[in-house]
């Protein structure tokens, strides 16, 4: 089933009566339960692309239909309860709340939504990254690979239907890198939609799919041919 | 996202930071204590002056020697001696013909005086005085009685005194005072020895009225007071009772009549004399109290007024702290309602924590200056109102969302995309 359809995707940012072209009639689809990687250079429009996905930002001109719906009309208040519900981020950076628990951090999006049981729910979720031990403890009292799992653990509170990440190894060394794209592989077998943006090769093998894109516009949509699995570390996950 | 939710995150940030946070509403802390003071001390020297209102009686006129403005201070005040008020004024005053409302008139002067039973010694107020005292001043006596006309006619060596005096003197050694014997000396005396006095009675305690200690005093009788301790012939005062409310002012255009035929005086303005009403006295004090409140209330506002720019500042120091906090939530799916309403909570409990730490402290202060009033004599009540209360917590709540509406809205309106690259 299509989850996203974005056909002749425009996005242009006017500055001083410049005009510049991020994105330039863009169109492709992202079916439920893929794993796809978006690849670009630095300011080849993969992250305004990503916003644009995500509900964080909108299209100059373009239709962006989301589970057959089209978005462009949508509120900015239902675009946020889209997010909400539909959608999680993991970030190159965690962005976790500083002086606030594991557990607190990941009940975060619930405060926003309507669902109810938010300990079991974030409990639940930080089962499915390993850290199940970590409930109790601050977030500056735990190592990166942890804070972006916790980051995981968060963008799946809420149940979405699929998960942006963005450049999620960025910040990590390659051995707490490896258990987090493992994680995202788990999560991908088990049926869940995952996009990670990035411009590193060697990540974005970890995909089964990947969309180049260069100076905003899109020059390559291929299958993964030798795709890398990620065997994660065991101290890392107990 | 609902309000408990929202309070519940608001307490954990602000107790993140208490020194901070408790430093933002200092100002409010001020503000709103001053306010609770302020109104807490006006509604006690309200009921104090009231108080003594219906201790003396407002039906009271009093005659004093000297010209000046009615409701400003005696002239004996600024050292001016006025000699031409005599006992036969007084007697004249009696007559019903001339001044009917009058119930009672008593002719008294005042001075210091040294009293000495065995071989104590204590300074302290005497007032002269005719039988009347009693008809026009409530008392009402502890033990013996007040001297009759006839005593205080024929100068008998008597004295009532204050209930203060008479356990300075006799409270010790527990002799009943009634019926001993104590000199009187004054610094003008003619009988360097004192002039000796059989106590024939104690007067209950008062309190004080218009800081005086009613109770550290002496009574005697009119002539010995005049001629024995001050060496004088006029009199200081002659206090009027009137029959009711309604014919004070009357009652005060007779005296002046009367009095204006007996010094043959023509116009008003050569009058040798002063006829107050104590009515006129307590007004005096009430004008000053109502603008000493005015005055407070408007620096309790301006404290206000700071404490609310305070919490408007670190309300933006806040806002721009957190900038990336605000993204993540908006990421996450906090619509802009969301984000305003936790900032506006956030100033408001922040605000509303000063309000009640500032009434707690108001409080306290008010109920300490009470303690300390009824310390020094006077009959002052300790009063709360409610609705000081109600517009205390009230205000500092208004204060907090109003200083907090603009960061409030700066936080909802913040782009998710360039919050979360904030650095």
């Amino acid at each position: 089933m299509t989850l996203i359809n974005v056909e002749d995707l425009d996005k242009d940012y006017i500055n001083e009566a410049v005009v510049t072209h991020v994105l330039d009639h863009m169109s492709f689809t992202v079916d439920q339960g893929e794993f796809v990687a978006i690849m670009g250079p630095s300011g080849s429009g993969k992250s305004t692309l990503m916003h644009i996905l995500s509900f964080l930002d909108r299209p100059t001109t373009g239709k962006y239909y989301f589970e057959g719906k089209d978005t462009t009309a949508f509120t900015d208040d239902y675009l946020a309860e889209l997010r909400n519900e539909r959608i999680g981020f993991v970030f190159q950076s965690f962005n976790l709340l500083p002086r606030t628990t594991v557990l607190d951090n990941v009940k975060l999006p619930l405060l926003y939504s309507k669902k109810k049981n938010h300990d079991q729910l974030a409990k639940k979720a930080l089962e499915a990254v390993g850290l199940s031990h970590r409930l109790d403890y601050y977030t500056n009292q735990i190592s990166g690979g942890e804070k972006q799992r916790v980051a995981i653990a968060r963008a799946l509170v809420c149940d979405p239907a699929v998960i942006f990440a963005d450049e999620p190894t960025g910040n990590l060394d390659s051995k707490s890198g490896n258990t987090v794209m493992h994680i995202l592989q788990q999560l991908n077998d088990q049926g869940r939609t995952i996009i990670l943006v990035t411009h590193e090769m060697d990540t974005a093998n970890h995909a089964k799919r990947i969309i180049r894109i260069k100076d905003g516009h899109l020059v390559a949509d291929e299958k993964v041919k030798n795709r890398t699995i990620a065997t994660p570390d065991k101290e890392l996950v107990k | 996202m609902n309000i408990f939710s929202t309070f519940r995150l608001v307490l954990r940030t602000l107790l993140a930071r208490k020194g901070r946070s408790f430093l933002t509403i200092l100002g409010i802390v001020i503000g709103v204590a001053g306010v609770i003071i302020i109104i807490a001390l006006g509604a006690g020297a309200q009921s104090l002056v009231l108080g003594q209102i219906t201790k003396l009686g407002t039906n009271l006129l009093s005659v004093q020697p000297g010209k000046s403005n009615e409701k400003g201070p005696p002239s004996q005040i600024f050292g001016i001696v006025v000699t031409t008020l005599t006992t036969e004024d007084a007697q004249a005053m009696r007559d019903t013909g001339r001044v009917p409302h009058a119930v009672a008139v008593n002719a008294l002067v005042r001075g210091t005086a040294t009293v000495v039973w065995q071989n104590k010694n204590l300074d302290t107020t005497f007032v002269g005085s005719d039988a009347y005292y009693p008809q026009v001043v409530n008392i009402s006596m502890r033990e013996g009685r007040f001297f009759d006309q006839r005593e205080s006619d024929g100068n008998a060596n008597v004295v009532v005194l204050g209930s203060t005096v008479a356990d300075e003197l006799f409270g010790e050694s527990g002799i009943d005072p009634i019926g001993q014997v104590i000199k009187a000396k004054s610094a003008s005396a003619s009988d360097a020895g004192g002039v000796p006095l059989r106590i024939i009675g104690v007067i209950s305690p008062r309190g004080s009225a218009f800081f005086q200690n009613q109770d550290d005093q002496i009574l005697l009788p009119l002539a010995i007071g005049q001629k024995q301790l001050l060496g004088i012939r006029y009199l200081q005062a002659v206090n009027v009772k009137v029959d009711s409310s309604e014919d004070v002012e009357p009652t005060r255009g007779d005296i002046k009549q009367l009095l204006n035929e007996r010094h043959r005086i023509q116009k008003d303005v050569d009058a040798d004399y002063t006829v107050r009403n104590l009515a006129d006295a307590v007004s005096i004090l009430s004008t000053i109290t109502d603008a000493l409140r005015l005055f407070l209330t408007a620096m309790a506002a301006i404290a206000l007024l700071v404490g609310g720019i305070g919490i408007l500042n670190i309300m933006m120091v806040t806002v721009a702290e957190r900038t990336r906090e605000i993204g993540l939530r908006k990421a996450v799916g906090a619509g802009n309602a969301a984000v305003r309403n936790q900032f506006l909570f956030e100033a408001g409990t922040l605000t509303l924590l000063g309000g009640i730490i500032g009434i707690i402290v108001g409080v306290v202060v008010a109920y300490l200056i009470a303690l300390l009033m009824r310390k020094l004599g006077y009959d002052w009540s300790f009063v709360i109102s409610p609705v000081s209360v109600v517009l205390a917590v009230g205000v500092s709540i208004l204060t907090g969302v109003v200083f907090g509406l603009y960061p409030a809205f700066k936080a909802a309106k913040l782009n998710p995309i360039d919050a979360l690259r904030y650095e």
